[in-house]
Parts: C-alpha cells; structure tokens; sequence
C-alpha cells in the first residue's frame, strides 16, 4: 500500500513535467510556423519583395 | 530553464548561425541564377509595355503577378542582400522552434538527450517533407517562369508537406506493417491528386537555366536541414540539462 502510493508520488509530478513539456514544445512550434509563415507565404507586397530571394531560393510558391 | 525558454534559446543560435551560412551558399548557389532570369524577365515586361496591349490587361497582369508597380522594394546590390540575410535567419529560426519542439517532446518522452546524429536525421526529415515532397509538384521556380495562382500552388504545398509529415511519423514511430502502409499512400496521395499547373507556360528562361536552379535550391536546402537538424539538437541538450531544468 504505502509502496503503491510512494510509486504514486513519484510518477504524478513526472506527468505534471511531461504536460508542460509538451504544452511548451507547441508553443514553439506555433511560433516557429508562424514566423515562416509570414516570411515564406504573406501575400503582403513589402514583405513579398523583401524576402523575394529567400523565397525563390527556398522554393516556396511565389509570384 | 524551461522547455520553452531551452527550445528558443537553441533555436535562435541555431537559427542564425545557419541563416548566415545559408545566405553565403546562395550567393554562389540560387542568386546568381535570380539574377540571370530577372534579366529575361524585365525583358519580357519591357516588350509586353511596349506592344500595344490595352491598358486594363497591363494592370491585371501585374496584379497577378503581386509585384505591386508602387510597392517598396530593396535596391539591388548590398540592401537586397541584406534583406534576403535576414529572411534566411527568420526562416532558419522558424523551423529551428518547428524542429525543436519534436526534439523536446521525443526526448522528453525517452528520457535521454537527443544526440546531434539523431538530430542530423530529424533534419533531414526536415529536408525530405519541406524540400523534396513539395519540391515533386511544385519544382522550384526562377522569376519570370509563369505558374498557376498563387494561392492554389501555397494551399498544395501545404497539403503536400502535412501528408509527407504524418506519412513518415506513421513509419517512423508507429513500426507496425498496415502503419508503414497508411503511412506510404499518404506520401503518396498529393502527387496523385497532383499539383496546380499552367497548361501552357510561356517563357523566355532557358530550360538549362531553370534545372540549374532546382539542383541549386536542393542541395543549399540540403545544407540549410542538415546544419539545422545537428546545430539545433546539439544547442537544445545544452540548455536543456537537468541540473538547469
């Protein structure tokens, strides 16, 4: 019993750790999607002629 | 440090370092080639003005083409290159965050670090689902090489990097014979569909330009994953060591 609920004890604030980690991963990941997104897809002009090149360069659809 | 702040501050370095290395390659690698087809491309634009097109379908063109005649662009020569440095940095830092969160998870769901071998392989997944699975409908493109609109062709290529995605995951982690055939067919599944295209393109590019520019934009996109994938596993088991965790 007392085994069981030390076992418990330490597997709940492993859980905890792995929610946040994973909560976390995909904030960055969001972020990461949205920064490429704006440079590589924006159909905005400005930032379609700064990033021209890069875009050309790394095959994401332009023109 | 948290994840969060573990997975941004390796992304970032990484993300730098390879944005300037990868903006060194292209200036021998894709650029020259932009240069050279942009010669044939003011040409055409010029004998397009010149001949007595009406006004209306002159204007049209150049919507379609998103090159608003009045919008801000870099002046050719350092300003342009600068720009297209930056760009390259935000765009390695955005898949670095994108790479960095699968290195998180994964080693936080195995318990060890990620060494920069595994990471050199999540990079080059990278390269296989954002260069080579796109890059099969939608071959990399030269200015003044007309295509199908622009939305349609970014639609496709999203669809296309999101089944190469999850067909690979099902392969990789699922190891399971109906997964690794689930994940096969939705590799498989845009390039049957099939991406938008023109059915008649007219350009003045010369062909052995263009396919110069797709052996150009593959390997320094090669170099671009494979750099990310190491640098970037290697940056994130630094700042995510369990003492500072």
């Amino acid at each position: 019993m007392s085994q069981s609920q030390t076992a418990q004890a330490q597997h709940l604030p492993v859980a905890t750790r792995q929610v946040g980690r994973l909560a976390q991963s995909l904030m960055a990941m969001t972020l990461g999607l949205f920064i490429v997104g704006v440079v590589g897809f924006s159909h905005i002009d400005v930032i379609h002629n700064a990033a021209h090149d890069v875009r050309h360069s790394n095959a994401f659809p332009c023109h | 440090m948290s994840t969060f702040r573990s997975i941004v501050f390796s992304s970032v370095i990484a993300g730098f370092i390879v944005g300037l290395i990868v903006t060194a390659a292209q200036q021998f690698g894709t650029v020259p080639l932009i240069l050279r087809a942009e010669v044939y491309e003011k040409a055409a634009e010029h004998r397009h003005e010149a001949s007595a097109q009406p006004r209306a379908i002159l204007v049209h063109d150049h919507a379609d083409h998103d090159h608003g005649a009045e919008a801000w662009e870099p002046k050719d020569g350092l300003e342009r290159n600068l720009y297209t440095a930056g760009a390259n940095i935000l765009t390695a830092i955005g898949f670095a965050l994108l790479l960095c969160g699968f290195l998180a998870v994964r080693s936080g769901a195995t318990g060890e670090p990620i060494s920069w071998h595994e990471g050199l392989m999540w990079g080059l997944a990278g390269f296989a689902v954002f260069t080579i699975a796109p890059g099969l409908g939608l071959p990399p493109e030269l200015p003044g090489v007309p295509a199908a609109p622009l939305l349609s062709r970014q639609i496709w290529w999203t669809i296309a990097v999101l089944a190469t995605a999850a067909g690979l995951g099902l392969i990789v982690f699922r190891r399971s014979m109906p997964a690794a055939v689930a994940g096969v067919v939705l590799i498989m599944l845009p390039h049957l569909i099939g991406a938008p295209e023109l059915e008649h393109v007219k350009t003045n590019v010369p062909s052995s330009l263009s396919h110069q520019f797709v052996v150009a934009v593959t390997l320094t996109s090669l170099v671009f994953w494979s750099l990310l994938g190491s640098l970037t596993s290697a940056a994130f088991a630094y700042f995510d060591r369990p003492a500072s965790a």
